[in-house]
């Protein structure tokens, strides 16, 4: 089996239980290398089914104010690309099962080199990529290293992509698509429920790949209401809020951090599961 | 004149970019959010409606004739060639224009569109605050709500134009994250546009961000190129031997440039060289940075290893940006315009001499270009001629060079 294959296999288990992932999102590196090493492991323990690990970029364009903190902290503590995938290579000592997708910008992966970054992140045990800034009518020069190397190119799909949009954006995809379910940046607004239903209904007559929601959602409830719908639902800001607050005022983690961040992702599980 | 140094086989036109695709080589692009797609092809296909379009033409040469002041003069610059001791040395005068800069002819043009496309509210960034007052000032003519982004440490040191900007009625937005200056207000502003995709058009203030911005922003720029070479024509009876702009994002340059690019004439562009090239507290990106992807463009950036940006630094807000357009890029890879830097201290002593010889105030930007003036002006025939644009006026400014020059006023 390919690699890549993790995402296919977790979205089997879901369906074979007959229920709708959690996809949890945290910065690779925030509030500093350790502390988020072991997030990333709590995360899969605590009930994530899916980890998005955010590359961090100076100049997170399309985030609110929550996940540019969480950027400029984890930058701020030696983060790099390059430590990302260290950190994943780690995780997979411990798990390999949960399924990794690194979500970022492309600069830092441009200077990296692209075809060396998708051999290194297959070699980490990256299962896939989401590029915030690669619409489909730029991406081809990681997009096509990337799918050949057998890892998943998770589209975005927003609400301003139309019918004609589609087609040219869900062309490429695979693992999954994510319908970011509103039209702005993280951590801000939420989507109404039905507003969701209709977009997700949409979706599925033009792709038969599983499709995670994200943008807004922040507690159980609105997990659990996502999941009626969709087939996975993405919280990113309100873990990233949770990792803020147990933070000193020097900006290092307070003991009970990790612990804190768990039964927080504990109970989105249990959103996404009942 | 030395002669460009090309890297490449010289091309037939150097007119002739972007691709459909928007790009300039490999520079240029829509490197955007999947929510601002649908909008940028969307402008796309409205600007392009929009150029061929004789009304649209009429209105924007009414307004750059009746409102903005133009055509700005070619001026002479008679004094300071005398003191420099060598070309004759022309000044466009687009710190003449309404709002003290060059940065009203894109302003007018954008807004126009934004009329065409029914958009019902502004937003834009800025760094010296001189975009911000233009879009501003369009806003008030047209009757459209503005919100202006601004960097927290642009705020303090351009404080007249915050005030200016508020007294026409725009709400101007201190960004904080970052190092609160030009990148972070774009960023901020990009922001505000994914949110607000239904009624907002975004008037991005230089010749960068995703396609059609570059293209569409020199378009508007041209004018002073245009201008210039009939002007010199009728002054001198031939083209100019050099032509010299600042660049923060490249677009009064590239409004002087880009009618000359085919023509046999040596250009040359000025980046902010800021406490020295050798430090890492400069602006060049072209001369100090790497290609990369920022602001829905790749093009050269100032950044380490990994790809995190670096922040520029330069006495002048206005050329204080870590990237530059990516036709700047393009033509720099080409060779066929020679890019170039100048200090903050060297700024600072063209700003003082051209107060004193020509007596006008220079903005902080273009004294950047005039200090180059005055490196190679000595060292050519007096017969030679150079054009330097002079794309706006230091009112703005003043605060920030008697701080420097340790004046308390
Ligand atoms: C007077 C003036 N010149 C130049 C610039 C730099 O912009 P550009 O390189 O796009 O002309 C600015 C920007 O604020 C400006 O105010």
């Amino acid at each position: 089996m390919s690699r890549g294959d993790r995402v296919d296999l977790a979205f089997k288990r879901l369906s074979d239980e007959g229920r709708a992932g959690l996809v949890t999102f945290i910065t690779a590196g925030d509030p500093d290398l350790e502390t988020s090493q072991n997030l990333m492991e709590g995360l899969a323990d605590s009930g994530a089914d899916i980890i998005e690990l955010g590359m961090p970029f100076s100049d997170p364009m399309a985030d609110g104010p929550a996940i540019q903190a969480a950027n400029l902290r984890a930058l701020a503590n030696g983060a790099s690309l390059r430590r990302t995938l260290d950190m994943v290579a780690r995780f997979r000592r411990s798990n390999d099962q949960t399924p990794v997708i690194l979500m970022g910008y492309f600069n830092p992966i441009y200077q990296y080199g692209p075809t060396r970054f998708v051999t290194d992140a297959v070699e980490s045990g990256v299962d896939g990529l989401i590029l915030v800034d690669l619409p489909p009518e730029e991406d081809d020069e990681l997009c096509d290293p990337a799918r050949t190397a057998g890892l998943h190119w998770v589209r975005l799909v927003t609400p301003t992509s139309d019918e004609k949009r589609l087609k040219s954006v869900l062309k490429n995809a695979s693992g999954f698509v994510y319908y970011v379910s509103i039209a702005g940046i993280t951590g801000t607004r939420s989507a109404s429920v039905s507003a969701v239903g209709d977009a997700v209904a949409r979706l599925r007559s033009h792709t038969g790949l599983p499709i995670a929601v994200g943008f807004g959602i922040n507690t159980p409830e609105q997990v659990h209401d996502t999941v009626e719908v969709a087939d996975g639902a993405v919280v990113g800001s309100a873990i990233i809020r949770e990792i803020e607050k147990n933070l000193d005022e020097t900006g290092a983690a307070r003991p009970e951090l990790l612990e804190n961040v768990s039964s927080l992702v504990r109970t989105l599980a249990e959103g996404a599961r009942n | 004149m030395t002669p460009p140094t090309a890297s490449t086989e010289p091309l037939e036109s150097y007119r002739s970019g972007p691709d459909e695709r928007g790009h300039f080589g490999i520079f240029g692009g829509r490197f955007v959010a999947e929510t601002l797609m649908p909008l940028i092809l969307d402008l796309e296909r409205a600007y392009d409606a929009a150029r061929q379009s004789p009304d649209f033409q009429r209105d924007f040469d009414y307004f750059a004739t009746h409102y903005t002041g133009r055509p700005s003069p070619l001026y002479f610059a008679s004094s300071l060639t005398e003191s420099l001791g060598g070309a004759k040395i022309y000044f466009k005068r687009d710190e003449l224009n309404h709002t003290g800069s060059h940065k009203i002819n894109n302003t007018l043009g954008q807004i126009l569109l934004a009329k065409r496309m029914g958009k019902s509210r502004i937003i834009a960034e800025t760094g010296a605050g001189q975009h911000g007052v233009a879009t501003a000032t369009v806003c008030a003519l047209f009757d459209l709500p503005c919100v202006v982004y601004m960097g927290a440490t642009d705020i303090e040191r351009q404080a007249p134009n915050v005030f200016r900007m508020k007294l026409l009625g725009a709400e101007v937005v201190p960004v904080t994250s970052g190092t609160g200056t030009l990148k972070d207000a774009m960023n901020e502003a990009l922001r505000d546009w994914v949110a607000n995709v239904e009624d907002t058009f975004y008037i991005i203030g230089t010749v960068a961000g995703p396609h059609p911005y570059p293209a569409m922003v020199r378009d508007f720029q041209s004018v002073i190129g245009r201008e210039a070479k009939q002007q010199i024509e009728q002054a001198e009876g031939r083209l100019p031997d050099t032509l010299v702009a600042c660049i923060g994002g490249g677009s009064n340059a590239m409004g002087l440039f880009h009618p000359f690019l085919d023509d046999p004439v040596g250009i040359i562009g000025v980046e902010a060289g800021g406490l020295g090239l050798q430090t890492e507290q400069h602006a060049a990106s072209l001369t100090g940075g790497r290609p990369g992807v920022l602001h829905g463009n790749r093009t050269y950036l100032l950044q380490n290893e990994d790809g995190q940006i670096i922040d520029a630094h330069s006495i002048s807000a206005g050329l204080d940006y870590p990237g530059i357009g990516p036709e700047h890029a393009w033509l720099h890879d080409h060779g066929r315009v020679d890019y170039v830097s100048v200090t903050d201290s060297e700024a600072l002593e063209a700003f003082q001499l051209c107060c004193r010889t020509e007596g006008i105030i220079p903005a902080l930007e273009p004294a950047h270009a005039l200090a180059h003036v005055a490196k190679i002006a000595p060292e050519m025939d007096k017969d030679q001629i150079i054009v330097m644009n002079l794309c706006g006026r230091g009112d703005k400014d003043i605060f920030t060079v008697a701080d420097v020059l340790g004046v308390e006023i």
